[in-house]
Protein backbone atom coordinates (compact mmCIF):
# COMPACT_ATOMS: atom_id res chain seq x y z
CA UNK A 1 0.00 0.00 0.00
CA UNK A 2 2.44 2.50 1.43
CA UNK A 3 5.09 2.17 -1.97
CA UNK A 4 2.36 2.35 -4.37
CA UNK A 5 0.90 5.41 -2.89
CA UNK A 6 5.10 6.79 -3.07
CA UNK A 7 4.64 5.82 -6.72
CA UNK A 8 1.29 7.54 -7.61
CA UNK A 9 2.95 10.69 -5.68
CA UNK A 10 6.08 10.44 -8.22
CA UNK A 11 3.51 10.26 -11.26
CA UNK A 12 1.73 12.82 -10.08
CA UNK A 13 4.33 15.28 -9.46
CA UNK A 14 6.04 14.59 -12.95
CA UNK A 15 2.35 15.14 -14.63
CA UNK A 16 1.97 18.10 -12.63
CA UNK A 17 5.74 19.29 -13.66
CA UNK A 18 5.15 18.66 -17.69
CA UNK A 19 1.96 20.52 -17.32
CA UNK A 20 4.19 23.41 -15.52
CA UNK A 21 6.49 23.44 -18.15
CA UNK A 22 3.62 23.65 -20.74
CA UNK A 23 2.47 26.91 -19.09
CA UNK A 24 6.31 28.01 -19.48
CA UNK A 25 6.49 27.63 -22.55
CA UNK A 26 3.23 28.37 -24.05
CA UNK A 27 3.18 29.74 -27.13
CA UNK A 28 -0.58 30.62 -27.03
CA UNK A 29 -2.51 31.76 -23.95
CA UNK A 30 -4.98 28.46 -25.12
CA UNK A 31 -2.02 26.18 -24.44
CA UNK A 32 -1.41 27.99 -21.23
CA UNK A 33 -5.23 27.02 -20.35
CA UNK A 34 -5.09 23.95 -21.40
CA UNK A 35 -2.15 22.86 -19.04
CA UNK A 36 -3.66 25.22 -16.05
CA UNK A 37 -6.69 23.31 -16.35
CA UNK A 38 -4.93 19.87 -16.44
CA UNK A 39 -2.89 21.00 -13.64
CA UNK A 40 -6.00 21.50 -11.85
CA UNK A 41 -6.92 18.57 -12.72
CA UNK A 42 -4.51 16.86 -11.19
CA UNK A 43 -4.50 18.83 -8.26
CA UNK A 44 -7.99 17.49 -7.30
CA UNK A 45 -6.45 13.53 -7.99
CA UNK A 46 -4.11 14.60 -5.75
CA UNK A 47 -6.48 15.73 -2.82
CA UNK A 48 -8.04 12.66 -3.57
CA UNK A 49 -4.58 10.30 -3.21
CA UNK A 50 -4.01 12.06 -0.07
CA UNK A 51 -7.23 11.24 1.90
CA UNK A 52 -6.97 7.68 1.00
CA UNK A 53 -3.23 7.90 2.17
CA UNK A 54 -4.32 9.67 5.39
CA UNK A 55 -7.66 8.00 5.84
CA UNK A 56 -9.69 11.25 6.55
CA UNK A 57 -12.39 13.15 3.81
CA UNK A 58 -11.40 16.23 5.46
CA UNK A 59 -10.27 17.95 1.90
CA UNK A 60 -13.28 16.24 0.34
CA UNK A 61 -15.39 19.41 0.18
CA UNK A 62 -12.69 21.77 -1.98
CA UNK A 63 -12.35 18.74 -4.54
CA UNK A 64 -16.35 19.34 -4.90
CA UNK A 65 -15.97 23.06 -4.99
CA UNK A 66 -13.16 22.68 -7.20
CA UNK A 67 -14.45 20.39 -9.52
CA UNK A 68 -17.63 23.10 -9.66
CA UNK A 69 -16.13 26.08 -10.58
CA UNK A 70 -12.95 24.92 -12.03
CA UNK A 71 -14.42 25.44 -15.61
CA UNK A 72 -14.53 29.65 -14.80
CA UNK A 73 -11.10 30.63 -15.80
CA UNK A 74 -11.18 28.27 -18.90
CA UNK A 75 -14.30 29.91 -20.26
CA UNK A 76 -13.38 33.44 -19.20
CA UNK A 77 -9.74 32.87 -20.90
CA UNK A 78 -11.40 31.65 -24.03
CA UNK A 79 -13.79 34.63 -24.46
CA UNK A 80 -11.08 36.92 -23.47
CA UNK A 81 -8.66 35.75 -26.37
CA UNK A 82 -12.00 35.21 -28.92
CA UNK A 83 -12.72 38.49 -28.25
CA UNK A 84 -9.02 39.99 -28.59
CA UNK A 85 -8.91 38.17 -31.91
CA UNK A 86 -12.51 40.43 -32.97
CA UNK A 87 -10.77 43.55 -31.68
CA UNK A 88 -7.67 42.95 -33.74
CA UNK A 89 -9.92 42.14 -36.65
CA UNK A 90 -11.40 45.39 -37.06
CA UNK A 91 -8.76 47.47 -35.98
CA UNK A 92 -6.58 46.02 -39.21
CA UNK A 93 -9.24 44.68 -41.53
CA UNK A 94 -12.09 47.05 -41.43
CA UNK A 95 -15.18 45.77 -43.05
CA UNK A 96 -14.82 41.99 -42.92
CA UNK A 97 -16.75 39.42 -40.99
CA UNK A 98 -14.84 38.13 -38.14
CA UNK A 99 -15.80 34.75 -39.58
CA UNK A 100 -13.50 35.31 -43.05
CA UNK A 101 -10.54 32.68 -43.02
CA UNK A 102 -8.14 34.95 -44.94
CA UNK A 103 -7.37 36.90 -41.48
CA UNK A 104 -3.68 36.77 -40.03
CA UNK A 105 -2.05 34.76 -37.30
CA UNK A 106 -2.84 36.28 -33.80
CA UNK A 107 0.62 37.44 -32.85
CA UNK A 108 2.43 35.08 -30.76
CA UNK A 109 0.40 31.77 -31.76
CA UNK A 110 1.66 29.21 -34.38
CA UNK A 111 0.80 28.52 -38.01
CA UNK B 1 -5.69 -11.50 3.99
CA UNK B 2 -8.46 -9.95 5.24
CA UNK B 3 -11.24 -8.64 3.20
CA UNK B 4 -9.66 -4.74 4.66
CA UNK B 5 -6.61 -5.52 3.55
CA UNK B 6 -8.25 -6.64 -0.22
CA UNK B 7 -10.25 -3.23 0.00
CA UNK B 8 -7.10 -0.85 0.67
CA UNK B 9 -5.14 -3.27 -2.42
CA UNK B 10 -8.25 -2.02 -4.85
CA UNK B 11 -7.64 1.77 -3.36
CA UNK B 12 -4.54 1.26 -4.21
CA UNK B 13 -4.50 0.22 -7.81
CA UNK B 14 -7.14 2.43 -8.63
CA UNK B 15 -4.64 5.50 -7.48
CA UNK B 16 -1.65 4.27 -9.19
CA UNK B 17 -4.10 4.12 -12.52
CA UNK B 18 -5.29 7.41 -11.68
CA UNK B 19 -2.25 8.71 -11.83
CA UNK B 20 -0.64 7.00 -14.75
CA UNK B 21 -3.76 8.59 -16.52
CA UNK B 22 -2.50 12.05 -15.18
CA UNK B 23 1.47 11.24 -16.20
CA UNK B 24 -0.43 10.52 -19.73
CA UNK B 25 -1.74 13.72 -19.56
CA UNK B 26 1.20 15.73 -18.96
CA UNK B 27 3.63 13.61 -21.19
CA UNK B 28 0.63 14.79 -24.13
CA UNK B 29 0.68 18.30 -23.02
CA UNK B 30 4.26 18.57 -23.71
CA UNK B 31 4.93 16.27 -26.93
CA UNK B 32 2.07 16.75 -28.61
CA UNK B 33 2.33 19.40 -31.46
CA UNK B 34 -1.16 21.92 -31.44
CA UNK B 35 -3.66 22.98 -29.01
CA UNK B 36 -6.08 20.86 -30.15
CA UNK B 37 -4.13 17.85 -29.84
CA UNK B 38 -3.05 19.07 -26.33
CA UNK B 39 -6.83 19.33 -24.99
CA UNK B 40 -7.24 15.73 -25.96
CA UNK B 41 -4.58 14.79 -23.83
CA UNK B 42 -5.91 16.96 -21.08
CA UNK B 43 -9.17 15.67 -20.66
CA UNK B 44 -7.34 12.53 -19.56
CA UNK B 45 -7.78 12.98 -15.73
CA UNK B 46 -10.16 15.27 -15.65
CA UNK B 47 -13.20 12.11 -16.16
CA UNK B 48 -11.32 9.03 -16.12
CA UNK B 49 -9.09 10.05 -13.51
CA UNK B 50 -10.67 11.23 -11.45
CA UNK B 51 -13.02 8.66 -11.73
CA UNK B 52 -10.56 6.24 -10.46
CA UNK B 53 -9.05 8.46 -7.84
CA UNK B 54 -12.62 8.82 -6.02
CA UNK B 55 -13.42 4.73 -6.47
CA UNK B 56 -10.29 5.02 -4.42
CA UNK B 57 -11.17 7.17 -2.18
CA UNK B 58 -14.84 5.70 -1.92
CA UNK B 59 -13.13 2.18 -1.42
CA UNK B 60 -10.84 3.43 1.68
CA UNK B 61 -13.97 4.95 3.25
CA UNK B 62 -16.84 2.57 2.47
CA UNK B 63 -19.84 4.88 4.09
CA UNK B 64 -22.46 6.52 2.23
CA UNK B 65 -21.66 9.88 3.56
CA UNK B 66 -18.76 10.01 1.54
CA UNK B 67 -20.06 8.15 -1.36
CA UNK B 68 -22.68 10.46 -1.73
CA UNK B 69 -20.32 13.65 -1.99
CA UNK B 70 -17.78 12.05 -4.58
CA UNK B 71 -20.64 11.25 -6.61
CA UNK B 72 -21.44 14.64 -6.26
CA UNK B 73 -18.14 15.65 -7.25
CA UNK B 74 -17.80 13.66 -10.27
CA UNK B 75 -21.33 14.95 -11.61
CA UNK B 76 -19.76 18.41 -11.42
CA UNK B 77 -16.84 17.39 -13.06
CA UNK B 78 -18.74 15.65 -15.79
CA UNK B 79 -21.20 18.67 -16.45
CA UNK B 80 -18.51 21.59 -16.12
CA UNK B 81 -15.24 19.92 -18.25
CA UNK B 82 -17.16 19.81 -21.51
CA UNK B 83 -18.17 23.54 -21.32
CA UNK B 84 -14.68 24.33 -20.67
CA UNK B 85 -13.35 22.07 -23.59
CA UNK B 86 -16.27 23.86 -25.73
CA UNK B 87 -15.17 27.20 -25.12
CA UNK B 88 -11.34 26.28 -25.10
CA UNK B 89 -11.40 24.38 -28.74
CA UNK B 90 -13.68 27.34 -30.11
CA UNK B 91 -11.60 29.95 -29.40
CA UNK B 92 -8.33 27.82 -30.80
CA UNK B 93 -10.28 27.20 -33.91
CA UNK B 94 -11.43 31.06 -34.22
CA UNK B 95 -7.67 32.33 -33.47
CA UNK B 96 -6.42 29.90 -35.62
CA UNK B 97 -3.88 28.17 -33.34
CA UNK B 98 -4.12 24.90 -34.69
CA UNK B 99 -2.08 23.35 -37.49
CA UNK B 100 -4.34 22.65 -40.54
CA UNK B 101 -2.34 19.93 -42.35
CA UNK B 102 -2.28 17.63 -38.94
CA UNK B 103 -6.41 17.79 -39.42
CA UNK B 104 -8.04 15.07 -41.50
CA UNK B 105 -11.13 16.37 -42.17
CA UNK B 106 -13.01 20.28 -41.07
CA UNK B 107 -16.44 19.90 -41.17
CA UNK B 108 -17.04 23.75 -38.72
CA UNK B 109 -15.25 25.38 -42.41
CA UNK B 110 -18.29 24.81 -44.56
CA UNK B 111 -19.94 26.08 -42.33
CA UNK B 112 -18.04 28.94 -41.84
CA UNK B 113 -17.43 29.42 -45.42
CA UNK B 114 -21.17 29.82 -45.97
CA UNK B 115 -22.14 32.11 -43.15
CA UNK B 116 -19.18 34.45 -44.72
CA UNK B 117 -21.26 33.84 -47.55
CA UNK B 118 -24.07 35.15 -46.65
CA UNK B 119 -22.70 37.94 -44.87
CA UNK B 120 -20.56 39.21 -47.49
CA UNK B 121 -23.79 39.48 -49.91
CA UNK B 122 -26.43 40.50 -47.47
CA UNK B 123 -25.37 42.54 -44.50
CA UNK B 124 -29.41 42.54 -43.22
CA UNK B 125 -28.44 38.83 -42.29
CA UNK B 126 -26.32 39.78 -40.15
CA UNK B 127 -27.15 37.88 -36.66
CA UNK B 128 -27.19 40.13 -33.53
Amino acid sequence: MNIIVYIAGALFAVAALFAVVRIWRGPSILDRMVAADMLLSTLICVLGAEMVYNHHTRTLPVALVLAMFAFVGSVSVARFATKQKDAETNKTNEGTSPLDPSLDELAGGEK
Amino acid sequence: MTVDEWFELAASVCLLIGALLSLAAGVGLLRFPDALSRMHAATKPQIAGLAFILLAVGLDQRNWATVSTLFLVMLFQMLTAPVAAHMIGRAVYRTRHLRRELLLTDELADVVDRASHDLATDPANRPE
